[in-house]
């Protein structure tokens, strides 16, 4: 722990002794901004790769990417995404605040903590190596090429000779490390480390979702672990896992990925629930309504999540009982989520909202996540999903789950605590141009992508003939990339000139709740002078109001 | 770092090392299903030679010792834990033994696979789900064993006391977890798939 002691004045010293210090450090906030910080660069990646494709798309027969190209750019920018974007950011925020919300010093396993920070970096530098190494021996093949759910027998060797798949394989087997090692660790630190007073039922919603998530990494991340081992097996020891010509079943693939990969979608999405359950209360100056039943909902939730996995696959030829049983167990999956909506509202009903910037992402979240539910839905019905599987139709419903549902709760989350891991304000001006253009652009890119998926327009293909008419809609498609990619720009700037302009931010700028803004902007490596006494859920509120507490009324 | 005095809830039951141990555990179990369920999925469908039945004998000896070892490592922490440092290292030496010697047979019965009946991870689907199952089991008591031998070196030298009870306890969590997929490996291997 003393290596972790930070320097008050880092521009003090030499920038080596600062490389060095957050090199070495086991510091649950430092590490925390690292996997935010190192989620952000990515996010820059899989960006620029998404802007490729979209340049490529935005008008027929165009010939700026070559197909090769174009399937590597879908599968890192798909991989990238979820595993070296969703995971660390959500792995980050859940870092920096759990041990804060429950009042302790640092994580149950410091060095743990660092350890999974690593190999989660590492493991992305890997698959980006592929770049560079995977000719190999071969002189064959550049990155993966196969998809980020790299279905069999496309990714096995007969079919991905060089070393692209490998690639694939070990940098999101290496980097799932990471994520393991997180999970065990939140877990062990909500359940084990709460300061007195922060019973179960005090938890902030944060940490009861970050709770859920990671019980989710734990079941669900070690099938994807053990599929690819097979896959590696397959294609280094001759192994015939996923060989129909030994009498192997390459659809089984699908079952062990999609058994990891639907589970994995409410990894990534409870989080922003989370986010958006503790800005909303505080922007709508009142409690969260239905503070059991979130949990209850966000339990249930993480149950189900195993029992949906092959709507992925609905179209694959399974039989019907099965089609059924996973169409109706995911329309279920809406009940719970359905009950958050009605709590989020129910929050918002009768407060006097504050439309700062992280309310207002949180507020297209709350329109945004309702359609991406329901397009959910529609899909889940068996003779539905046939229609539109593999369309641009699936490619909108599940950007907008994860960039109008948690990409908007993730900025949401940035502006809100940012200002208590830097100790300075965001520029609330670059914010709302932030919020504006990059709303207006994800509309205009996802919105329209709903149409050329009914269209008939399949995911995947990296170009098409002029006479579909989906070019209209394709170009306004790619034209939204411009408004989204100045929505980020303005929050580049706005992160820059924090640093420059300074703003203090103070310990508590929004007026919250949670232990987290009790103590000084940025905490102290230790957090907290005295350890804090917690009576009711809403501690800070206690704090300051000792005449009205919240303990009186729980 | 240590809060111990700090926290209510360090004083209950569940302490870090049992959640961290138990948050293991359960990674554990869903990689072992997925191998479990590939070789459920894939009995009777391989396509040719050797079968299960033909060459798999069921490993009575293996499985007593394994079993065996789980009871003497129960017998060490206790040992540990009233302060008797020389039962507690004759404790873990039993242990070490009966899961070297469940290594043993384990080569014994692969060497006899491979070299008398030709099956290898390539041969056939038994051959890939086989090695693969009952191999990620041994690594696993491997690595118990590697980690068990650290303690006993520890302990020989006088460096482990009854202040260690607990994290040899967690040791032995872990130690009886590998057991208790050998039992759902053993079965779905020599009982389900013959």
């Amino acid at each position: 722990m003393a290596a972790s002691d930070a320097p008050t004045h880092p521009h003090a010293i030499s920038w080596t002794d600062t490389l060095h210090d957050w090199v070495t450090t086991v510091d649950h906030k430092r590490l925390g901004i690292m996997y935010i910080g190192a989620g952000l660069l990515f996010f820059i990646i899989g960006g620029l790769e998404a802007a490729a494709m979209r340049w490529q798309l935005a008008f027929p027969e165009n010939d700026a990417l070559s197909p090769e190209t174009f399937n590597r750019l879908f599968t890192m920018h798909g991989t990238t995404m979820v595993f070296l974007v969703g995971m660390p950011v959500i792995t980050g925020f859940g870092n920096y605040l759990i041990p804060l919300m429950i009042g302790a010093r640092d994580m149950a396993f410091p060095r743990l903590n660092a350890w999974g920070f690593w190999m989660f970096l590492f493991g992305g530098l890997l698959l980006y190596f592929s770049y560079f190494g995977s000719t190999g021996l071969y002189g064959a093949g550049s990155a993966p090429d196969v998809g980020w759910f790299a279905y069999t027998p496309l990714s096995g060797k007969a079919f991905s000779r060089g070393n692209a798949a490998d690639y694939w394989i070990l940098g999101i087997l290496i980097s799932g490390f990471g994520s393991l090692s997180g999970a065990v660790n939140m877990l062990t630190t909500a359940l084990t480390m709460r300061c007195e007073g922060m019973t179960l039922g005090r938890m902030p919603l944060l940490v009861w979702m970050m709770v859920v998530v990671s019980l989710l990494i734990l079941i669900a991340m070690p099938p994807l672990t053990a599929a690819q081992v097979m896959l590696l097996f397959d294609r280094y020891l001759g192994a015939h896992f996923f060989d129909t010509q030994a009498g192997g079943d390459a659809v089984l693939w699908q079952h062990f990925f999609w058994f990891f990969g639907h589970p994995e979608v409410y990894i990534l999405m409870i989080p922003g629930f989370a986010y958006a359950s503790e800005i909303i209360p505080v922007f709508s100056r009142k409690v969260i309504f239905g503070y059991s039943a979130m949990v209850a909902a966000t339990i249930t939730i993480g149950v189900l999540s195993f029992g949906v996995w092959a709507h992925h696959m609905l179209a694959v030829g399974m039989s019907s009982g099965l089609n059924i049983w996973f169409g109706a167990i995911t329309m279920v999956v809406g009940v719970p989520t359905g009950i958050k909506l009605f709590n989020w509202i129910a929050t918002l009903y009768g407060g006097h909202i504050r439309f700062r910037v992280p309310m207002l992402f949180c507020a297209a979240f709350l329109l945004q996540f309702l359609l991406a539910g329901l397009t959910g839905i529609m899909l889940a019905a068996v003779p539905f999903d046939w229609q539109l599987t593999d369309s641009y139709f699936v490619v909108a419903h599940f950007h907008y789950v994860l960039i109008g549902g948690l990409l908007f709760t993730i900025f949401a989350a940035i502006y809100y605590w940012f200002p208590k891991m830097s100790g300075f304000m965001l520029s609330e001006t670059l914010g709302r141009w932030h919020f504006a253009l990059f709303l207006i652009g994800f509309h205009l890119t996802f919105t329209t992508m709903h149409i050329q998926g009914i269209l008939g327009m399949p995911r995947r293909i990296y170009t098409y003939p002029a006479d579909r008419g989906w070019d209209v809609w394709n170009a306004i498609t790619s034209f939204g990339v411009v408004f989204q990619a100045a929505g980020i720009a303005c929050f580049a700037v706005a992160l820059v000139l924090a640093f420059r302009r300074r703003v203090p931010a103070g310990d508590d700028p929004w007026d919250a709740w949670t232990l987290e803004w009790s103590t000084t902007s940025p905490p102290p490596a230790y957090n907290f002078e005295a350890l804090p006494h917690v009576k009711s859920r809403r501690p800070l509120w206690d704090e300051k109001h000792p005449e009205d507490p919240d303990w009186k009324y729980e | 770092m240590n809060q111990a005095t700090d926290t209510a809830s360090e004083s209950s039951n569940w302490n870090r090392g049992r959640v961290g141990m138990a948050s293991l555990i359960l990674a554990e179990t869903s990689f072992f299903a997925v191998f479990l369920v590939a070789y459920l999925f894939y009995i009777g469908r391989s396509l040719a030679g050797p079968y299960p039945a033909d060459v798999l004998e069921f490993p009575f000896l293996a499985t007593l010792c394994l079993l065996s070892s789980s009871v003497t490592i129960v017998w060490a922490t206790r040992q540990l834990e009233r302060g008797q440092r020389s039962p507690f290292a004759a404790g873990l030496f039993a242990t070490i033994g009966l899961g070297g010697a469940f290594i043993g047979f384990t080569a014994i019965e692969w060497h006899g696979l491979i070299f008398e009946h030709n099956l290898t991870v390539t041969t056939n689907l038994f051959g890939t789900t086989f090695y693969s199952l009952v191999g990620f089991h041994a690594a696993h008591v491997l690595i118990g064993l590697s980690l068990l031998t650290g303690v006993l070196m520890l302990t020989l030298r006088g460096h482990v006391g009854p202040e260690h009870a607990e994290r040899v306890e967690l040791l032995s969590w872990y130690w009886h977890f590998v057991d208790v997929v050998w039992l759902a490996v053993m079965t779905v291997v020599y009982i389900v798939g013959v």
